[in-house]
């Protein structure tokens, strides 16, 4: 009987996967419209011939056809007929550590500005050919030759942004335009802070007036005091769970990403984004090729087809992060055009400053800070190593007294 | 017998490759620079972050003590119910396990929050709101939440060896409650409350997600710190090796504190 009533769960179990999975499929059709692109490029000279290149990107970092978007990957592979094999990851140190333990091959991956930076010394990335990429051009000149890749040899940017200050206008008295709010002791427990010791560092940095790249170890010490100072009044290191923090008005104040503050000020109408007049740091990801890529002139072409207006137009939207593409943001409507949030005014980015590559001993006196400030207590944990020696006394002394137990019970 | 060992060989061959190989090269990268030539240095670094290991330890250790209280009196509760009903309870006891680590300590942190059920539940009544989330309690509550059915199940299967004779007898011969407990009872679990200890004090000491989503990234534990060493800044593995070295030390070491004590109690069964 019951065996019979399991097999029955299996088999109704295995019709619902199928069915959902159908359902699935028919959402994600392709519309019967390819996407424009120019005309005057060579798309086909790939089809047919069964290549095959690994993507690798940050997750939720390309239009991909949920919601009535364009779906950007498949779009591509119809287009060319060369296969993508599209997977993602969650931090540039995560994709650092994949590249660099070599356990995986990929054509074309898009990191971050000082991650770029640090691959290029390196020696991790192939130099791109501009001649396979004639869509560079359309590249606006204020996001090309930055200081991680002066001459435009290895990446093409894909996206921008600066960090800001997220904050919910609910709980919050006036407009939080100085990094000092994050310090605030009005905002006790109210406060979200990055969970990633460089973009912690980097707030710190900039309201002491310094340089978001610490360049020698004593720099680091003193921002690292400065975020031993806020310990008390932050609730809690975040990254991604910050949407739900910030949507569910469980904190006020928390800095984060241009692009993803308009994702949660679309959730939640009562949350703002503002830029502190301190300056912050200014972001680019771009597309680059690793060293020992397979296929690199198929890898140049879809970092081309990334840079079609129309397919930068659809990233763009799915993403909120801003284009470096000039077409692109002439095609976006007035509203998002002018948003202060997604294309701040020159004033303010001149205010900015890029993540360089830093000395490895500050890297590493950058970490070992990190892990300082997270353990370091104002109250001190003073109490800790007392109650684990009572709980390690307590453990002798059951034990002796169970062996004592033993002993009688042997002698009976 | 001989063709048994032979059996086992595709075990051992995946046990050499993929448990043991790995464990080597963790030491050898904890005895070498970046450079690949000997140092210490990996290990003494390790002095800046004793803070880090101690709070790791006491909270698995509350974590491992408080699951043994709750389990005990459960799993005896367990072993003594009809058979039928004890595998309806013990699924019951599994049950959250067939959900998704991730998830399940997810719910705990909209559960816990200022503006959580919990608290807005308090606030119908006008208590609260209290601090519940991103303190060390709640790091202790989500480890004690995850891994009690690892409690519960081998002191269950440890007492349901014990005949109810045998607590007749001791009653018989005029033994008060506490003395069944302390002198039946508790040496005829121990080969259970051993493995139970080690199942929830292992998983505990080296967790790493707990404490971010419960603790608001503010309790910072071991296994917070070795994975730091991996995916942060400074991309460390030396440092990180060390630290897993010195974790893994610690584990052995408890387990082999509770091996004994296994044995004792099966000694005690005989």
């Amino acid at each position: 009987m019951k065996r019979t009533l399991c097999a029955i769960i299996a088999v109704v179990l295995c019709l619902v996967t199928l069915f959902v999975g159908a359902e699935l499929e028919t959402d994600t059709v392709v519309s019967d419209e390819p996407i424009p692109v120019s005309p005057d490029y060579d798309w086909k000279r790939f089809a047919g011939k069964g290549v095959t290149i690994n993507v690798y990107n940050w997750g939720l970092n390309i239009s991909d056809g949920t919601d009535g978007s364009v779906d950007v990957v498949s779009e591509f592979e119809n287009l060319t007929g060369i296969q993508v094999n599209y997977t993602t990851y969650d931090t540039n140190e995560s994709l650092y550590a994949k590249l660099k333990s070599g356990g995986a091959s990929y054509d074309v991956i898009i990191p971050s500005d000082y991650m770029i930076g640090k691959m290029i010394n390196e020696g991790m990335l192939e130099k791109l050919d501009l001649d396979n990429i004639p869509n560079i051009q359309k590249i606006g000149r204020q996001y090309r030759g930055l200081p991680y890749d002066p001459q435009d040899e290895y990446s093409v940017p894909y996206t921008w942004g600066v960090v800001g200050i997220v904050y919910n206008k609910n709980m919050v008295k006036e407009i939080p335009d100085s990094w000092d709010a994050l310090w605030d002791t009005r905002y006790k427990n109210s406060i979200l802070m990055f969970n990633n010791s460089r973009d912690a560092f980097a707030i710190a940095a900039r309201r002491m007036g310094k340089s978001l790249n610490p360049k020698t170890r004593e720099d680091v010490a003193q921002i690292a005091q400065e975020l031993k100072k806020q310990k008390s009044v932050v609730q809690a290191w975040v990254m991604d769970e910050i949407y739900d923090k910030m949507e569910g008005g469980e904190a006020a104040l928390a800095p984060y990403y241009a692009g993803d503050a308009q994702i949660m000020i679309s959730e939640n109408p009562d949350l703002d984004f503002v830029i502190p007049k301190e300056g912050t740091n200014y972001f680019v990801d771009a597309m680059c090729i690793p060293a020992g890529s397979q296929h690199k002139e198929a890898a140049e072409m879809f970092i081309n087809f990334m840079c079609e207006t129309s397919v930068g137009l659809a990233n763009s939207q799915f993403t909120n992060y801003s284009t470096p593409l000039i077409p692109v943001w002439e095609s976006l409507d007035d509203e998002q055009k002018n948003s202060p949030i997604a294309y701040p005014s020159e004033e303010v980015l001149a205010n900015t400053e890029v993540f360089e590559v830093l000395a490895p001993e500050v890297n590493a006196a950058m970490d070992r800070a990190w892990g300082d400030i997270k353990s370091y207590s104002e109250n001190g944990n003073g109490w800790i190593v007392p109650v684990f020696l009572l709980l390690a006394v307590a453990l002798i002394v059951w034990n002796f007294w169970r062996r004592n137990l033993k002993i009688r019970r042997d002698n009976y | 017998m001989e063709k048994n060992k032979r059996l086992s060989l595709p075990y051992l061959i995946w046990m050499a490759i993929f448990i043991a190989a790995p464990l080597l090269i963790v030491v050898y990268f904890s005895f070498t620079d970046q450079a690949g030539h000997f140092t210490l240095s990996n290990i003494t670094a390790m002095g800046d972050y004793t803070g880090v290991f101690a709070t790791s330890l006491l909270l698995a250790a509350v974590a491992t003590v408080i699951c043994l209280v709750l389990a005990f009196p459960l799993g005896f509760y367990l072993s003594r119910l009809q058979v039928s009903t004890q595998h309806m309870m013990l699924m019951l006891v599994m049950l959250p396990m067939w959900m998704n680590f991730l998830l399940r300590t997810y719910a705990w942190m909209s559960l816990l929050e200022k503006n959580g059920l919990i608290n807005r539940f308090l606030g119908l009544f006008g208590i609260g709101p209290f601090d519940m989330i991103n303190t060390s309690g709640a790091v202790v509550l989500g480890m004690v939440y995850n891994y009690l059915p690892y409690m519960i199940l081998p002191l269950y299967t440890a007492m349901v060896k014990i005949d109810q004779s045998v607590i007749e007898a001791a009653q018989d011969l005029g033994a008060s409650m506490f003395q069944v407990l302390s002198r039946v009872l508790v040496p005829l679990s121990m080969p259970g409350i051993a493995t139970g200890i080690t199942m929830v004090f292992v998983p505990s000491v080296s967790t790493f997600i707990i404490s971010r989503m419960l603790g608001g990234g503010d309790t910072l534990l071991v296994g917070d710190l070795i994975e730091m060493q991996f995916l942060g800044n400074s991309y460390n593995y030396n440092l990180g090796s060390a630290m897993s070295l010195v974790l893994m030390v610690i584990v052995l070491l408890c387990m082999s504190l509770t091996n004994t004590s296994g044995e004792d109690g099966i000694e005690g069964v005989m």
